[in-house]
């Protein structure tokens, strides 16, 4: 079954490699719904966010093949429950219709919207949320006469991940220690193991 | 302390300050750091971009050895040929941008294949980068995916340790092409030389990995309860250099094991335990018996579909082990039971330490009931007819003769190439050249050309057909002006064979556009300066093919065989393993 699946990266910052990875996706013919560049919590080390929808076997495979990237140094997938995730959207309404119609303190209170910009012709608000959060905000200002739209990637933070402070210093080793576990993928997949 | 004060110290830092630096161009680092690893042959082309790297070689021919090739893919081709029969990476040189989107076809060849190859082109000057200057191309988005890794080289001190990264990718862990673009400028600009190191380790990029001791337990496991084990292996096995230590493994656990067409001269084909070929056109037992079969253990393959056939009736039946060094080639197309990975070089032997010593004789001895009857309904038809048209398998029948299965043989795409591996005898690794995954029509010529330099010591035999020849015929200048010692057998049955064959079994004999005219290929031959001859009579065969392999130099040998017949047996697209048709 199809859902929703959050992909995350940790690359080397290379010229092109976003490109390696996303024709990865176009190849099996798989639309990305959001991506995300980012640095991460390690200095050098880039973190890409990637969204699609698909199945956990199409992801599991689709995380293979982006780990096989020579500068690829990771690649997770979690569904929404394993993850805390955020997308920023910008709203840009005519000043006149928030400054007469709009209830703007219902606004700010309901959506935690935030006013970025104020001037003689247009405002411009700020919400940062979950997709359906920024999206019912759409339709509230809709009727205002919405000029533009604008929503950023997903960004995630895996629940249960203890940052990449450890690992990098194993992918730095010339020899790996005994304890490393390389394929976090071939241990989640006991299932495969005891089929 | 103060540092200043350390004698050793200090001596170590005047001994860095008063090493001399050298100072060399771009180019003369490319050159440097193919010696470095121990480069001898270069196929290439020259042209306006990598000029430089061009002028920089005239200074190094004494050290490398650059074949000048008739057209890129051509030398790519002959890279592929160099890095298979040597085991060696394969260094290609060619120019910006036609230049370079020539060598896309091998690189794909070489991706699907995992040949390890490293490719320099040249590129526009940099600040020339994205404004449709004369043969500028985006070479690196271009190829990015049929490279293992790619690199656009813009400053010449990037050249020493960008190269050393690109040798070490290329032939590490699944070894795959590499191609570097280097731009005219940082060809031309001079730096300070401080040498050239090998790489040994890439942090993001892991190509060995450790071996999970409990996996190959439960792998052994399985082995030793096993009643039918059957053994598959591929090319890993070649590219692992784990040819002994795969024969130890079956021996010891007197496991049957039938190949890939890539997988092919691992084992000697006169092995008892060498069941055959895999796979649409392979042999009867290893195909039918894949479907009996309760422990399925694939050692360096891929389960392509020609192999598995339909896939959800692909061995079900079995509990599959797989060995691979790709963790992205484990549960892709069929699902196992045990994931081996690493490197087979390593799990091998600690299996076969694992597993007990056995001889699975009754289930050996089904396979070879299959074999007799596959003999009886295809294979003494087909190596050994007394009358009619001449067969492709009887030319190789006799090839094998002449050669006990010392050559090298190359071969191209299509019927030529499935005869071919069906009943080449193979004693020595690394001797079976074919373009398996891409398909590659026009691969074998140029690839003959590369596997003798990566192999001189041996007889190489490039077996092609009609169609394939006609594609890359223009590297027998080549062939010509290297006076290199290739065997060239052409098995003209004047008909885009294969295609024509599918035409015939599924489109009502519709042949559409597989009726295809040769060229005298003996006058051909001979205008650029090559022995040949054309037989078309059986009684002639074996002289023929005895004059071709005596013959000091390059020959050409064209056999007329039968316009119409097929492969067989067959796996028609669709089908499943055990439905395999021996008519």
């Amino acid at each position: 079954m199809k859902k929703e699946f959050t992909i995350t990266v940790y690359t080397e910052n290379q010229v092109g490699l976003l490109n390696r990875i996303a024709i990865i996706f176009s190849r099996r013919k798989i639309n990305i719904d959001s991506l995300n560049v980012s640095p991460s919590e390690v200095e050098s080390i880039h973190r890409f966010t990637i969204v699609i929808n698909e199945t956990e076997e199409v992801v599991r495979k689709l995380c293979f093949q982006i780990e096989k990237q020579v500068e690829v140094l990771k690649a997770y997938f979690n569904t929404n429950d394993e993850i805390i995730w955020q997308e920023m959207a910008l709203y840009k309404v005519p000043t006149d219709a928030v400054a007469e119609k709009l209830k703007v303190e219902r606004l700010l209170r309901e959506y935690g919207a935030r006013a970025v910009v104020i001037r003689k012709d247009y405002t411009i608000f700020e919400t940062t949320g979950h997709r359906e959060e920024t999206d019912r905000l759409i339709h509230f200002l809709e009727p205002y006469g919405l000029i533009e739209f604008v929503r950023t990637a997903r960004i995630a933070i895996i629940k249960a991940s203890s940052g990449f402070h450890e690992k990098i210093k194993e992918f730095e080793a010339v020899e790996p220690a005994e304890e490393l576990i390389e394929n976090e993928f071939l241990n989640q997949g006991q299932a495969v193991f005891t089929m | 302390m103060s540092t200043t004060l350390n004698p050793t110290i200090e001596k170590e830092t005047l001994a860095v300050e008063t090493k001399p630096v050298r100072e060399l161009s771009g180019s003369q680092a490319v050159l440097e750091a193919c010696i470095v690893e121990g480069v001898d042959t270069i196929f290439g082309y020259p042209g306006g971009a990598i000029m430089p790297i061009y002028d920089a070689l005239y200074d190094y021919h004494d050290k490398l050895k650059h074949i000048l090739v008739r057209h890129e893919q051509g030398g790519i081709h002959a890279g592929q040929g160099y890095a298979r029969s040597s085991g060696k990476v394969g260094v290609v040189f060619a120019t910006s941008g036609p230049g370079a989107t020539n060598l896309v076809t091998g690189l794909a060849d070489a991706m699907i294949d995992s040949t390890p190859l490293v490719c320099i082109t040249g590129q526009v000057f940099a600040h020339l980068l994205g404004t449709d200057a004369f043969q500028e191309t985006d070479v690196v988005n271009i190829t990015t995916p049929v490279t293992k890794w790619n690199y656009q080289i813009t400053d010449a001190t990037e050249i020493p340790h960008v190269l050393a990264k690109a040798f070490y990718i290329a032939r590490s862990g699944r070894p795959g092409p590499v191609l570097i673009d280097i731009s005219k400028n940082a060809q031309i600009q001079k730096f300070n030389y401080e040498g050239y190191t090998r790489c040994n380790h890439i942090r993001s990029y892991r190509p060995k990995p450790i071996v999970r001791k409990e996996y190959l337990e439960a792998a052994a496991k399985l082995i030793n309860e096993a009643k039918k084990p059957f053994v598959i292996f591929g090319q890993g096995v070649i590219l692992g250099k784990a040819e002994k230590e795969f024969k130890a493994f079956i021996e010891k656990a007197g496991l049957p094991a039938a190949w890939t067409i890539l997988g092919l001269s691992a084992l000697p084909t006169d092995h008892p335990q060498n069941v055959g070929m895999l796979g649409m056109h392979g042999n009867y037992g290893p195909n039918v018996l894949t479907n009996d079969c309760d422990v399925l253990i694939a050692v360096g393959m891929r389960f392509d579909d020609r192999v598995t056939g339909r896939l959800d009736k692909y061995a079900k039946q079995a509990q599959i082990i797989h060995l691979d060094i790709d963790p992205a080639e484990i549960n892709k197309n069929v699902k196992v039971t045990v994931p081996v990975w690493g490197d087979c070089k390593e799990t091998l032997p600690m299996l076969t330490q694992m597993v007990e010593a056995k001889q699975h004789k009754e289930w050996l001895s089904l396979f070879n009931q299959y074999t007799a009857e596959e003999k009886a309904a295809v294979m003494d038809a087909e190596l050994f007819p007394k009358s009619g048209e001449m067969t492709m398998g009887e030319v190789i029948q006799q090839l094998n003769e002449l050669t006990s299965g010392e050559a090298i043989i190359v071969t191209d795409v299509g019927q030529h190439q499935m005869v071919a591996c069906r009943y080449a005898k193979f004693n020595a690794s690394k001797c079976n050249i074919t373009s398996g995954g891409l398909g590659t029509m026009g691969f074998a010529l140029p690839a003959a050309i590369g596997a003798k330099l990566g192999a001189p010591e041996r007889t190489v035999v490039a077996i092609i057909g009609d169609g394939g020849f006609q594609m890359t015929l223009q590297e027998l200048g080549t062939i010509m002006q290297t006076g290199l010692n290739v065997k060239i057998l052409i098995l003209n049955n004047r008909f885009l064979g294969m295609v024509r064959q599918w035409q015939e079994l599924f489109n009502d004999k519709r042949y559409s556009f597989v009726d295809i005219q040769s060229p005298d290929y003996v006058q051909l031959a001979k205008a650029y300066g090559i022995a040949g001859s054309s037989v078309s009579d059986r009684n002639d065969l074996r002289s023929a093919l005895f004059s071709m392999l005596a013959s000091d130099g390059s020959y050409l040998l064209e056999v007329m065989v039968g316009k119409e017949n097929n492969v067989f047996p067959m796996v028609p697209q669709g089908c499943s393993v055990s439905e395999i048709r021996l008519k």
